[in-house]
């Protein structure tokens, strides 16, 4: 095949022509062919004549890709400090870009948690050092995420986290959470929470229905999740703090959320891919890459989740980027960690899910994997505006792939997708105007 | 014809399984092949040839990783009637605790040279996730609340040695269906051999989902009782509840336990069963349990020719070729 690129000898590497691309841009709204310049890292603008371009400046030829802002994840676990059996930020910053992410927002369940401005720094620097994905930290809520007292939050916000989360634990106590929504106000940081009760989900490894009955698996009721999240929805209408749902996966929280909405509460709500598709059925193979959290549920919660995504009711769509090393998964089902890695599978998976089935738009997919998040946590990207940093992901929204899980960037592999056919693939990565991946 | 030419030209061809995981998996042509085996494999035994040669050289491993006498025991004794060796292996706690994965440790016990391996686990699907790592058969002997196959055969055994059918027999499971293998293992062979299976216990541990399987589902053992042919008493699993079901052993015996005073509003030829351990004077009273309608003695016994049943046709067929 031909090649794509044309290098100019005398161009800064962060100088770009991207042709022939069908670009989206979900904050303007806009999806149209054209061509999009970059110009030292930032966007110069979209078809400018020929004579107004930079001289000397690379070329690629994007024919039949799609283009948009860099994706940005949620909550994504990058297994440093202290998990580095798992992932390390270079496997994935690196799992990261190949998915067409170009910001992931580092969850702060590592070993020690990040509850301190030393940790956040931490991230901030090994992660600026590899130079691949950007990367915002996540804060704690509580210290240590032990859900008992608040984290010094006004220092983590000082350092640069740019929301708080315990996230994948949920904030069980009521009061901690009242206090964390008006404590967090002052500094004006979402707090994403991960809805569940844990009372009626202990020990819990499944969805409790009739497949759950007939494997007897440890259950996950469904009215865990609607709990907290009615709870979640009361709290923030009394303090008027800001709150995200990191990933809801019931159709009693999807009508709830809805109900929120019409009120227009101060709520957003996110949902990891895999509560789009996977059912709990899938456990029937007993494969603990099918333990996630939220668990898979059934079809009917499923179509829910669908259609609150179809909508509106859904803002966010986030990986749930969770490694976990092979000798953790190969554990019996009930020892085996809950996770599934997520970031290289995306765009596949929202291709395959969410375009292919018409749920959602092109405009629609770049608001939920870009501009929203973008918005949500007050950071730059999710937009093809001039004079924006040049993070930008090209997709071939047609090419059919095998998901190898070993031959993914990402160091842990697990995934209950290896094997499957999904369409639609990242193409190429550019974070600050830097092509940082390109398929191969 | 001698005893294993016999069985072998008879069930062998009609039995495609590499494993037993769970009686979910079985035809029921199938479960009648094996019901039909372990009689014939009984008479054998019975007839004088308490052992025979049918697994010779075989190993068999029993991997226990949950405390178990009875259906350890029962492996065994049925691996050594066929002639074949067997190793024991057990564990208290879990893999994690021994620091070695549980399918390494399955790993290194099939690395010894056995052909099957009879494996108890608490959490379910752990056989099936061995059946994946070893190259020999796999038999589940209980893996968590899932299943049960072996103990759910032996009872469809018992049944159908006493009422010479299943079909059309309504046959209560009672007590702690949430976290038993046995109701599993029990409803599915129940179904398939067309009886009519009742789940009766407290509302916290019977689900009215069950009935989307053609189950039915009762809270009152009082208000099912003389219509039942078979009532099999379910051990109440106290070491996996995680919140007290109900509120005290007293007031489960009160409504669910079977007493001589409940025998007399029964059928009059009702079945007495329970898979064992018996939690005496909770499930049962002892006057019913060594009463005439008990078949638990028979229940042990039938248990040891069905897994004698088993092991030959997951592993004698390798010597017929198959």
């Amino acid at each position: 095949m031909k090649s794509r690129i044309t290098l100019n000898e005398q161009s800064s590497d962060n100088h770009w022509l991207i042709e022939n691309v069908r670009w989206i841009d979900p904050k303007a709204g806009t999806d149209r062919v054209g061509r999009l310049h970059i110009v030292d890292g930032a966007i110069g603008g979209m078809d400018t004549l020929d004579g107004d371009l930079p001289k000397n400046i690379n070329c690629y030829d994007g024919t039949g890709l799609i283009g948009g802002p860099g994706w940005i994840d949620l909550a994504t676990e990058l297994g440093e400090p202290g998990r580095e059996e798992d992932e390390t930020l270079e496997t994935g910053l690196k799992s990261a870009l190949a998915g067409g992410f170009t910001s992931v927002v580092s969850s702060a369940n590592t070993l020690p948690a990040i509850d301190t401005p030393a940790s956040v720094q931490f991230i901030q620097q090994k992660a600026a050092r590899t130079a691949l994905a950007k990367v915002h930290v996540l804060g704690c809520v509580s210290k240590g995420r032990g859900g008992e007292e608040l984290a010094e939050i006004g220092s983590l916000v000082e350092a640069g986290v740019v929301a708080l989360s315990d996230a994948p634990s949920p904030i069980d106590s009521n009061a901690l959470l009242k206090r964390a929504l008006e404590y967090c106000s002052m500094f004006d940081k979402v707090i994403l929470d991960h809805p569940e009760v844990t009372s009626l989900s202990y020990r819990g490894v499944m969805h409790e229905d009739m497949t759950q009955l007939i494997l007897g698996l440890a259950p996950m009721p469904a009215e865990s999740e609607d709990l907290a999240t009615s709870r979640d929805i009361r709290l923030v209408e009394a303090t008027g703090g800001r709150l995200h749902l990191l990933g809801i996966s019931t159709a009693g929280s999807v009508e709830l959320c809805r109900r929120a909405k019409s009120r227009e509460e101060p709520l957003t709500v996110g949902i990891s891919i895999a509560n789009l598709h996977c059912i709990d059925e899938q456990l029937r193979s007993f494969d603990s890459n099918c333990k996630i959290n939220p668990p898979m549920r059934s079809q009917i919660h499923v179509d829910a989740c669908r259609e609150g995504l179809a909508d509106g009711t859904i803002d966010i769509i986030s990986t749930g980027h969770r490694p976990c090393s092979l000798e953790k998964k190969m554990q019996e089902l009930d020892a085996a960690p809950f996770g599934m890695v997520g970031l290289e599978t995306a765009v596949g998976q929202i291709v395959t899910h969410v375009i292919q089935p018409g749920l959602l738009n092109w405009i629609g997919v770049f608001q939920k994997m870009s501009s929203r998040p973008a918005s949500l946590l007050k950071i730059p990207g999710g937009s093809l505006a001039k004079g924006q940093p040049a993070d930008l992901v090209l997709i071939n929204p047609i090419e059919r792939w095998t998901v190898d899980a070993p031959r993914m960037m990402t160091k842990a592999y697990n995934t209950p997708l290896h094997g499957t056919d999904l369409s639609g693939r990242a193409i190429a990565t550019f974070v600050n105007g830097f092509l940082k991946f390109q398929s191969t | 014809m001698d005893f294993t030419a016999e069985i072998s030209s008879g069930v062998a061809p009609s039995w495609r399984h590499r494993h037993l995981l769970g009686v979910e998996d079985l035809t029921g042509e199938e479960i009648t092949l094996v019901l039909d085996l372990a009689e014939a494999l009984q008479k054998a035994t019975d007839a004088g040839r308490t052992k025979l040669s049918l697994l010779k050289g075989r190993t068999i491993a029993n991997l226990f990783f949950e405390n178990s006498t009875r259906t350890r025991n029962s492996f065994s004794l049925a691996a050594k009637r066929l002639g074949a060796d067997t190793v024991e292996f057990s564990s208290s706690g879990s893999s994690v605790s021994k620091g070695e994965t549980f399918i390494d440790t399955a790993k290194t016990i099939e690395a010894m040279g056995v052909d099957a391996v009879v494996v108890r686990h608490a959490t379910p699907g752990t056989p099936h996730l061995l059946s994946r790592h070893l190259e020999g058969s796999i038999v589940n002997a209980g893996d968590g609340p899932h299943e049960h196959p072996t103990q759910g055969l032996l009872d469809l055994c018992t049944i159908r040695q006493q009422r010479g059918s299943l079909k059309g027999l309504t046959v209560a499971l009672v007590g702690d269906i949430a976290h038993s293998r046995t109701a599993r293992s029990n409803i599915w062979g129940l179904l398939k051999l067309g009886a009519k299976p009742i789940v009766c216990g407290p509302a916290t541990l019977v689900s009215k989902r069950w009935e989307q399987l053609g189950v039915e589902v009762a809270h009152s053992l009082d208000a099912i009782l003389p219509r039942c042919d078979v009532l099999n008493l379910l051990r109440i699993q106290f070491e996996r509840q995680s919140t007290r079901p109900f509120p005290s052993v007293h007031e489960y015996a009160l409504l669910y336990a079977m007493t001589n005073e409940r025998m007399l509003r029964s059928k009059q030829d009702i079945l007495i069963m329970a898979p064992g351990p018996i939690n005496r004077g909770v499930e049962l009273t002892p006057e019913v349990a060594d009463g005439p309608h008990s078949v638990i003695l028979k229940q042990v016994t039938n248990g040891i020719a069905i897994r004698m049943a088993v092991l030959w046709l997951l592993l004698g067929q390798k010597e017929n070729g198959l």
